[in-house]
C-alpha cells in the first residue's frame, strides 16, 4: 500500500484538536506547554465544554495562552489568577473555570492568592506547570529550582544555605481541606502525556460536579532555560524533576 | 496476524525541529531534515523510512505544536 493510499480522511487515527487555533505558538522548540495546551483543548473538546469554559491566563510564558486555544479567556494580574478564577466562578457558577500558571505565577508571587483560593475550596481547576525555572524573563532560579540546580541568578548551583529549598507547592495543596483533587503529571513521554490527559479531564469533571479545588501540577521541561536541547531536557527532567517531583495523586476524594 | 501500516503528515511550517518526535518514534520512522529548512529556519521532521510506520500516534502525542496527523490501515 503507498503512502497516498494511507492518507486519506477515513484512516486519519490522529489529528489537530478542534479548539486549537491555527496561530503557532511563540514557545520555545520542545517546551511542554504545547503539549499541555492540546491535552486541555482535547479535554474541553470531548466534555462538551467549549462553550461553558472560561480559562484564565497567567504572567509567564503562558500569557498568550488565549491566542491559541478558542474558549473564553481572561488575563490576570502576575499571581492572581486564582482570585480572578474565583470571582468568574462566583458569578457565573453555571461555568467551569480553569487557571493556566506556571510555576514564577503559582508558587512565588501568586503563593497567598493559590493556598487560600485552595483552602476556601473555589471551585475551579488550576493547572500549574512547573518547570523549575522563570522561563520567559530568561531562566531565573524560581522557589521550585532544584537545590545545585544552575540558573542565570544561580550560576554555581542553589544553595540551600543561601536560596532556601524547593518548594512543593503541590504537597502544601493536598494538604487543605478545600482541594479534592491534586495530583503531579508530566508530558515528556506520550505515555506520561495520554495519563496527565485523564488527570487534567478528571480536574474539570470535578468543576463539573462541584467538589472543589482540582490541582493539575505538571512537571514540564525548559530547553531554552535549562540551556539543553529538548531531547536531553527531557531526560534531565526525568532524573532529576522526577526525583524531587515524584508523578502520581497526592489526593483524590 | 492483520499487519499495520501507518503514515504520518507534517505541518511543516508549524514545525519547530525540536527532534521530540523523532526520539518518541519506536520504529525510527522519523527523522529530522539533514539540510532543507522551512520559512522559519527549522529543520523540520519527515518519514525517512515510510514503510516502518505503524501509525501507533506516538509522535503526535509528544509533539508540541501539533504539527503531525497520523493515518493507520489494518491490512487483512
Amino acid at each position: 500500500m503507498t503512502i497516498q493510499e494511507i492518507i486519506k480522511p477515513e484512516n486519519k487515527v490522529h489529528s489537530r484538536p478542534r479548539l486549537l487555533t491555527d496561530n503557532i505558538t511563540h514557545y520555545c522548540p520542545g517546551c511542554g506547554h504545547g503539549v499541555v495546551h492540546k491535552l486541555v483543548a482535547e479535554v474541553i473538546d470531548e466534555l462538551g465544554l467549549e462553550d461553558r469554559t472560561i480559562g484564565v491566563a497567567p504572567v509567564g510564558c503562558a500569557v498568550f495562552a488565549y491566542n491559541y486555544i478558542d474558549i473564553d479567556w481572561v488575563e490576570a494580574a502576575h499571581g492572581r489568577a486564582p482570585a480572578v478564577a474565583t470571582a468568574i466562578s462566583r458569578l457565573e457558577p453555571e461555568n467551569v473555570v480553569f487557571t493556566y500558571q506556571g510555576d514564577g505565577d503559582l508558587a512565588a508571587i501568586g503563593t497567598a492568592e493559590t493556598i487560600h483560593a485552595a483552602n476556601r475550596g473555589e471551585n475551579i481547576v488550576i493547572i500549574f506547570i512547573n518547570n523549575a525555572i522563570y522561563g520567559m524573563t530568561g531562566g531565573q532560579m524560581a522557589p521550585t529550582t532544584l537545590l545545585g540546580q544552575q540558573t542565570a541568578t544561580t550560576p554555581y548551583g542553589r544553595r540551600a544555605d543561601l536560596n532556601g529549598y524547593p518548594i512543593k507547592i503541590s504537597d502544601m495543596l493536598a494538604q487543605l481541606d478545600g482541594t479534592c483533587y491534586v495530583t503531579r503529571q508530566a508530558v515528556f513521554t506520550a505515555a506520561a502525556a495520554r495519563k496527565c490527559k485523564g488527570a487534567i479531564k478528571k480536574a474539570f469533571q470535578n468543576a463539573l460536579a462541584k467538589k472543589g479545588t482540582s490541582v493539575v501540577e505538571v512537571v514540564s521541561n525548559c530547553p531554552s532555560g535549562w540551556k539543553l536541547t529538548p531531547e536531553k531536557a527531557n531526560e534531565w527532567l526525568k532524573e532529576h524533576m522526577t526525583a524531587k517531583y515524584p508523578l502520581g495523586d497526592l489526593k483524590d476524594l | 496476524m492483520a499487519k499495520v501500516q501507518g503514515a504520518v503528515t507534517v505541518d511543516v511550517n508549524r514545525c519547530k525541529g525540536c527532534d521530540l518526535c523523532v526520539v518518541a518514534c519506536p520504529t525510527d520512522t522519523l527523522l529530522l531534515q539533514p539540510k532543507e529548512v522551512n520559512d522559519r529556519g527549522y529543520h523540520f521532521a519527515f518519514m525517512a523510512n515510510p514503510e516502518s510506520c505503524i501509525g501507533c500516534a506516538q509522535c503526535a502525542t509528544v509533539c508540541p505544536d501539533d504539527c503531525i496527523e497520523v493515518y493507520r490501515v489494518v491490512l487483512k
